[in-house]
């Protein structure tokens, strides 16, 4: 063996060697989690732990597993309410592989686990949803609406109805329903949410007519209020008018009859002194006021006045 | 190893001195691994380091050294303050910011309110990276996490609001509300986020239902208008009436001032005459008649004078003509 032939297999043992030393390492990073199987077959648990891990080179292969949670985002679902009402229901959820040995065996990896979770959360919301009323989805709390004037004449409908579960007790029956299956395939299930809800286009075109009724409503009140109101000024004005006309002749009337009765007492205190004299004057006054050159006046010759035309007697 | 042992190559070979290429190549790997050594964190940024995918520590901004080839190196922007937008997006952010909204802009921000209404609700989230180690290690999509968990929550909190707390004065506190559970979500998945803010956007009712909310208003401002112009027509008959009333009390006292004047006049006069006719009454009395009968006669056209023995004048006269007349 010359020296050159020597230095040959010493650098290809090496490399091999080195190629077999690198195979018996395996890394598992802090998102990840190995399983390690022989011809196929696992053996033992699930490596988790972060770091460099050693394994039998070429005959074990570390299977590479997400260890972090993982999202599951379902397609929206036509589903029926109890009260018949058709809505769309969109759901989220966290996941993650906790049993990766069953993991492994059932579904392979997460595009199987995905369709698995499909079925199983999209089932269990169809469930849910379809024992309750549209309100208990909606809703979560019993809280009551702030009203203004403008919504007080609205009967709303989620203000009369009381919930009794409400929407994140409805997300959390999905879950536990859902999260007793998934084990079955190594998953451990969290956090399922309703993500959207939304009506059906029937339903919805429906609704529109609903809230634009409404509106409607409000509308009318605000326009037969502002007549009320109107008319209340104008009864108002009206009220106030009489009341100020009617004060000012009252007050005037009393003015006038003090005045009339200061005028009698005046009149009365002068005309006592001799009242056939005043009745004489006054009627003298009478006289030129009533008398014109429309009256005839027909003069016997016995009066007082033309008594010297017939003799100048005394 | 020995030159002389392969003559062949000096020939191909310039005359290189062999420990010059062994310099080379050593410095050539000093560097490389020099270079793989340090690495930069910039401002806004915190270096996470993985040895053999492990978690082992974080770095600040600055320069700083890890182990070439084992150590690895992630960076996470965790001062850089991060926004999503839901139902509409930004084209075009500058002085005049383009938004557009597409159909599923559209399906984002629709949603259902407490009364079973409809609004339209487009909002924004403001956030930062508080904790790099969750944000890497404890979701693997914590982006689109965050997103599905701003939807939830959002749409939780107004199902639980009627679409006029939605669409009017429950704003912001809807936003509020929205954002601490959105936090309170957000540490319990461990997702490392921190909110900062959750602005709501426009809010509307759907396109559909939008002239009947403007119906709302018109009504509403008919109502002031009606309201306005009945106070109007009071303040403006009110005043008038008022100086009417004050008018007629000040006549009634005009009123009064002349009667009790004049029947004091009267009153005056009569008592004068009176204290003259006392002195002598029957000259007085005659004096007085005659004057009036002076003044009263030559006003009359017609005057007739019959005897006292003279009975029954009145057939005789023609009072039928002047009657006519």
């Amino acid at each position: 063996m010359t020296k050159q032939t020597r230095t040959a297999i010493i650098v290809v043992a090496a490399f091999v060697v080195l190629i077999v030393l690198l195979n018996a390492f395996y890394i598992v990073s802090e998102t990840n989690q190995v399983i390690i199987t022989q011809f196929g077959e696992p053996i033992g648990g699930a490596t988790t732990t972060p770091g460099l891990h050693i394994k039998a080179p070429f005959i074990q292969k570390a299977n590479y597993f997400e260890k972090r949670w993982l999202e599951w985002n379902g397609d929206a679902n036509e589903i029926p309410t109890k009260d018949k009402k058709y809505i769309w229901v969109d759901t989220y959820a966290r996941w993650r592989i906790s049993d990766p040995l069953v993991f492994f065996q059932r579904v392979r990896d997460e595009r199987g686990a995905q369709s698995r979770i499909d079925d199983i959360i999209d089932g269990e919301t169809r469930n849910a949803v379809a024992n309750y009323d549209l309100i208990e989805i909606v809703r979560s709390t019993n809280r009551e609406f702030e009203l203004t004037e403008e919504t007080e004449i609205l009967e709303l409908a989620g203000a009369i109805y009381k919930i009794e579960i409400g929407r994140e007790q409805i997300a959390q029956i999905i879950l536990e329903k859902s999260s007793g299956t998934t084990p079955e395939i190594g998953v451990e299930l969290k956090d399922v949410k309703i993500k959207r809800i939304n009506y059906v286009d029937d339903v919805q075109r429906k609704q529109f007519d609903r809230m634009i009724s409404e509106r409607q409503r409000i509308a009318s009140k605000y326009r037969s209020e502002g007549e009320g109101r109107s008319a209340e000024i104008r009864g108002q004005k009206e009220k106030e008018l009489l009341r100020i006309q009617s004060e000012a002749y009252r007050t005037a009337q009393e003015i006038k009859g003090k005045a009339d009765a200061e005028a009698t007492s005046i009149y009365a205190d002068a005309y006592n002194r001799d009242p056939e004299f005043y009745q004489f004057m006054k009627t003298l006054e009478v006289y030129r006021t009533i008398m014109d050159k429309e009256t005839w006046l027909l003069l016997s010759t016995d009066s007082e006045f033309l008594k010297y035309l017939k003799s100048t007697n005394k | 190893m020995s030159n002389g042992d392969f003559p062949s190559m000096e020939i191909r070979l310039p005359k290189i001195k062999p420990g010059i290429i062994k310099l080379g190549i050593l410095g050539l790997v000093i560097l490389i691994v020099l270079f793989s050594s340090f690495y930069q964190i910039s401002p806004e940024e915190m270096g996470v380091i993985l040895r053999f995918g492990k978690f082992v520590r974080t770095t600040d901004p600055g320069l700083h050294l890890k182990l070439p080839g084992i150590e690895q190196l992630m960076k996470v922007p965790v001062q850089r303050q991060l926004k999503l937008e839901f139902g509409f997006r930004t084209v075009k952010s500058g002085i005049t910011t383009q938004y557009m909204t597409n159909q599923d802009t559209k399906k984002e921000a629709r949603m259902l309110t407490g009364d079973l209404n409809v609004a339209d609700v487009e909002w924004i989230v403001q956030f930062k990276i508080k904790d790099a180690y969750n944000y890497l290690f404890k979701l693997r999509d914590p982006d689109s996490t965050f997103r599905y968990m701003n939807e939830a929550v959002v749409r939780k909190i107004v199902g639980d609001n009627s679409v006029d707390e939605v669409i009017t004065f429950g704003r912001a506190r809807i936003a509020m509300e929205a954002k601490e559970e959105l936090q309170q979500l957000c540490d319990l998945y461990e997702i490392g986020i921190e909110v900062n803010q959750l602005i709501f956007q426009d809010v509307n009712p759907p396109e559909p239902v939008k002239p009947s909310f403007n119906e709302v208003n018109e009504s509403l401002q008919e109502k002031e208008t009606k309201i306005n112009d009945a106070y109007a027509e009071y303040n403006q008959e009110i005043p008038r009436a008022q100086g009417e009333a004050e008018q007629m009390i000040r006549a009634a006292e005009g009123y009064a001032t002349e009667r009790v004047n004049n029947a004091q006049g009267d009153a005056n006069r009569f008592k004068a005459i009176y204290l003259e006719y006392a002195r002598a009454p029957l000259v007085t009395r005659k004096r007085l008649y005659l004057e009036a009968i002076n003044e009263i006669l030559p006003k009359m056209n017609k005057k007739i004078i019959f005897d006292e023995n003279q009975k029954n004048i009145l057939p005789l006269l023609n009072l039928g003509d002047e009657v006519k007349k």
